[in-house]
């Protein structure tokens, strides 16, 4: 089920828990399906050790890909006609987040009624870690 | 990524719904699919980035009989010593991600992906050190040659870790 036109107006928002307390093993899950295998997402002794960090940490993609989860369900599958964030902070293991979405313009393109949208993520204590922008196609 | 070959199959993309935590049936329910408007199953938004799969000179994949740098027997497997070394470790971090969709991705689409160089740039982090960022831009396109998806990643290289929020 797609977003209707005549049922979405600018300042509507919609909002999603879209991870609770993220487990290393769905980190490792993202790196086998994504290919990406960066230990700084899977090897704690590599990432503490070598490379400097507290910790492993998410892919940014992986929360990416969790807040548009929240945008399809929001807009409708293969509604999507933008995407795009900024990684404005690092995720942990034990993170839980909220991805939101904010209906900013209502317009015509091509004959089609596109709605653009603001993304935000946050974890637990407020810290906003993704921050973009979408744009989907509205069925009449 | 540079990919002569990226075949969009229904296990991979059911495999990556699973990692991203998203049990909607079209992209694993042929069926169900084929019961929505989009008549098939379809690809995640983000799902273009596991084209690295298919790149056989991605460097974040360990190559068989090659060293890797993630742990071993010690802290790392990288037993000679490399001139120069990432400040970050893992080659920098991701600061961005744009994709523009030209239509929905389906599974039995066979990609392509080209790269194009794009922008680069400095600026002062907020603890002190540079950040280097670069710019790729990517177009997916399909069996036909007609364009998917246009991608555009920003990668950003530290000169020390970057810590939780210093970004």
């Amino acid at each position: 089920m797609a977003l209707k036109a005549s049922e979405v107006k600018v300042g509507d928002t919609y909002q999603e828990e879209v991870c609770d307390n993220l487990s290393r093993t769905q980190i490792v899950q993202y790196a086998g399906a994504s290919g990406d295998y960066n230990p700084l997402h899977s090897d704690e002794i590599f990432t503490t050790e070598i490379a400097g960090y507290p910790s492993v940490f998410a892919h940014g993609m992986l929360s990416m890909g969790m807040t548009g989860r929240m945008l399809t369900n929001y807009v409708g599958d293969g509604r999507l006609t933008y995407y795009g964030v900024r990684f404005t902070s690092q995720v942990f293991p034990g993170a839980t987040l909220t991805a939101k979405a904010t209906v900013t313009e209502i317009r015509e393109e091509n004959g089609d009624t596109i709605a653009d949208i603001d993304v935000s993520t946050t974890d637990a204590e407020g810290v906003e870690v993704i921050k973009g922008k979408a744009s989907a196609k509205l069925d009449p | 990524m540079a990919v002569d070959k990226f075949p969009v199959e229904s296990g991979h993309v059911m495999m990556f719904a699973r990692s991203i935590g998203d049990a909607n049936e079209i992209y694993y329910d042929e069926d169900y699919a084929k019961s929505t408007d989009q008549g098939a199953i379809i690809a995640p938004p983000t799902f273009v980035q596991s084209s690295a799969q298919f790149d056989p000179d991605y460097f974040l994949r360990p190559k068989i009989g090659e060293e890797w740098f993630g742990s071993a027997k010690g802290p790392t497997g990288i037993t000679k010593k490399k001139e120069g070394g990432g400040g970050g470790g893992g080659g920098g971090l991701h600061a961005e991600q744009h994709y523009v969709y030209h239509r929905p991705l389906t599974v039995g689409d066979v990609l392509t992906a080209e790269n194009k160089p794009g922008k680069s740039w400095e600026k002062e982090g907020r603890r002190g050190g540079k950040l280097m960022f670069n710019e790729t831009v990517t177009e997916y396109r399909d069996q036909n040659g007609e364009l998917v998806i246009t991608a555009t990643g920003v990668g950003v290289r530290t000169e020390r870790p970057a810590t939780s929020g210093d970004k």
